[in-house]
């Protein structure tokens, strides 16, 4: 299970992996959002914690594709659905190797990015603590549509359309967090919800897709 | 006999003519396609029959 | 006729020829009154109920808005028995039928969702809030796009069934836990959410508020649009079953010819 995880994050970091990419674009987003609504700095900070999460998620979504294409293009896919490892932890090692690849990064940068757009200061923590809590479940979540997807031509879009409603419940969550947090304002529902959802896609989740992935094998 | 709508008249006519309108749309598709299906069908059983 | 036997009956009609004729048979009848029951309702409804003493005419929009939105979830739940008979029992037949649900349920979110707005407009003075309800429908309506374009974008039939029938359950998971999180969402949001929804004549609210002078025309306008669905899935499902039959058969005239 470790050599697995290990050879994916190598395949990540390596050239044409996906590593680098989702933080770019993470950058790109809130760098371009004060061009597009204007420099108020009290303005910046109220959309602060909705625009960084929302740029986070997207940042994760473009990545998603990469998740299982390449592992299905060269065949090693087939290889680890016959290997004595059952393809739920299979599919849940490679939902942990893009949250680290992807998800962990931008946890790690929204801070500084949270300064650009003037994040009040007791937003810091929350915008960390929910989007730590929140993007494990979106690898999760993404690594479902992509077994969903893994065989098709142009997955991509269908890709996109299959994941974003079933993103709704993290985002409305762990944006709340983050604005609640920003506002000081009692943080516990929300945060909670949000935790329970993760727990939930990440206790539940990699059932459908190691199913999904068996039929795409098939 | 059209009842006075009153003020409103524009919204709630619009809002039968959307309805019923893809209503309509949906059904007639479903139908010329069903149509089509069930000609295709019969023109391959046909053949198949013929040939085998 | 024990219970058992009644049941095992009912798989009878998981053949797809037998669908088919019984469907046929049936067909008209649905058709039929579907037709009369919608024509009776809307035309009760619009020319022979008096008008709201709060919405004016607008009130008469509820004969359409209501029904399709109550099909428009009932449709989604009708794929997710389907999609579970197809999972456990394999019949082709309920595979099919949810295939043939998924655009009805599209027009009824759109029927809904328009209407919704054309109301909203002099009602509430805008064409679209993020209340709640609004925006789990249209939550909903992404639900099927995206479980509509799974079907076409796989080319092997079962493949497309099995996939499309574990993202409808697990959508339906997801669809539920959205309904709940833009409650919360919207609350949080503003607290003025109570007025705007009494302010909103639909579903429930409705039966309490309106007197059975809309309810009688309401309540044929329903059952109509359920008699519609059955018919569109009937027909629809027939359509589909043709539709697997025609590629089998040119599948089997190439391997042969």
């Amino acid at each position: 299970m470790i050599a697995l995880l290990l050879r994916d994050l190598k395949l990540a970091f390596r050239a044409g992996g996906g590593f680098g990419l989702g933080l770019a674009f993470f950058l790109i987003v809130t760098v371009m959002v004060p061009f597009a609504v204007g420099p108020q700095s009290s303005l910046l900070s109220t959309i602060a914690p909705g625009v960084l999460w929302l740029g986070a998620l997207l940042a994760c979504l473009l990545s998603l594709d990469r998740l299982l294409a390449l592992d299905w293009e060269d065949g090693s896919l087939d290889l680890l659905a016959t290997a004595p490892l059952p393809l739920e932890s299979v599919v849940t090692i490679k939902a942990l190797a893009h949250w680290l690849t992807t998800g962990l990064p931008l946890v790690l940068a929204a801070p500084f990015l949270g300064v650009l757009l003037n994040l009040p200061v007791p937003g810091f923590f929350w915008l960390v603590m929910s989007l730590l809590i929140g993007t494990p479940a979106m690898s999760v979540i993404g690594t479902f549509g992509a077994a969903l997807t893994v065989g098709l031509k142009r997955g991509g879009l269908l890709l996109s359309l299959l994941v974003l409603p079933l993103y709704v419940p993290t985002l409305i969550f762990g944006a709340e967090v983050a604005r609640r947090g920003a506002t000081a304002m009692e943080v516990q529902t929300p945060l909670l919800m949000l935790a329970g959802i993760t727990a939930a896609t990440i206790a539940l989740l990699p059932f459908a897709s190691a199913a999904v992935l068996r039929i795409n094998l098939r | 006999m059209i009842p006075d709508l009153g003020k409103y008249a524009d919204s709630v006519l619009s809002s039968y003519a959307v309805s019923v309108g893809l209503l309509v749309v949906l059904v007639a598709y479903s139908v010329i396609r069903g149509r089509k299906m069930r000609r295709d069908m019969e023109k391959i059983e046909q053949r198949m029959s013929r040939n085998g | 006729m024990s219970i058992a036997a009644k049941a095992n009956a009912l798989w009878e009609y998981a053949n797809p020829r037998k669908f088919l004729a019984t469907s046929e048979r049936v067909l008209p009848f649905f058709w039929i009154t579907s037709l009369a029951c919608i024509c009776v309702g809307l035309i009760w409804g619009f020319f022979f109920t008096p008008d709201d003493y709060k919405q004016g005419s607008t009130v008469k929009i509820i004969y359409l808005h209501v029904p399709a939105a109550l099909m428009a979830i009932n449709c989604w739940l009708m794929m997710l028995v389907t999609s579970l008979v197809w999972l456990v029992r394999r019949h082709h037949v309920s595979a099919l039928a949810a295939r043939a649900a998924a655009p009805i349920g599209i027009v009824m979110t759109m029927i809904a969702l328009l209407t919704g707005a054309i109301w909203g407009q002099p009602m509430w003075g805008t064409w679209w809030a993020w209340d709640p309800r609004l925006t789990s429908f249209l939550i909903l309506f992404l639900f099927y796009l995206g479980y509509v374009a799974l079907w076409e974008a796989i080319e092997d039939p079962d493949t497309a069934a099995d996939l499309t029938s574990v993202l409808c359950l697990v959508g339906s998971v997801f669809a539920i836990l959205s309904r709940y999180a833009v409650n919360f969402w919207n609350q949080g949001l503003h607290q003025g959410a109570s007025v705007m929804r009494a302010a909103a004549v639909t579903g429930a609210d409705t039966e309490e508020k309106v007197s059975n002078v809309f309810f009688y025309p309401l309540l044929i306008c329903i059952i109509g649009f359920v008699l519609l669905f059955i018919a569109l899935v009937l027909y629809r499902t027939g359509t589909e079953i043709r539709a697997r039959r025609i590629k089998a058969l040119m599948a089997r005239e190439r391997v042969g010819g």
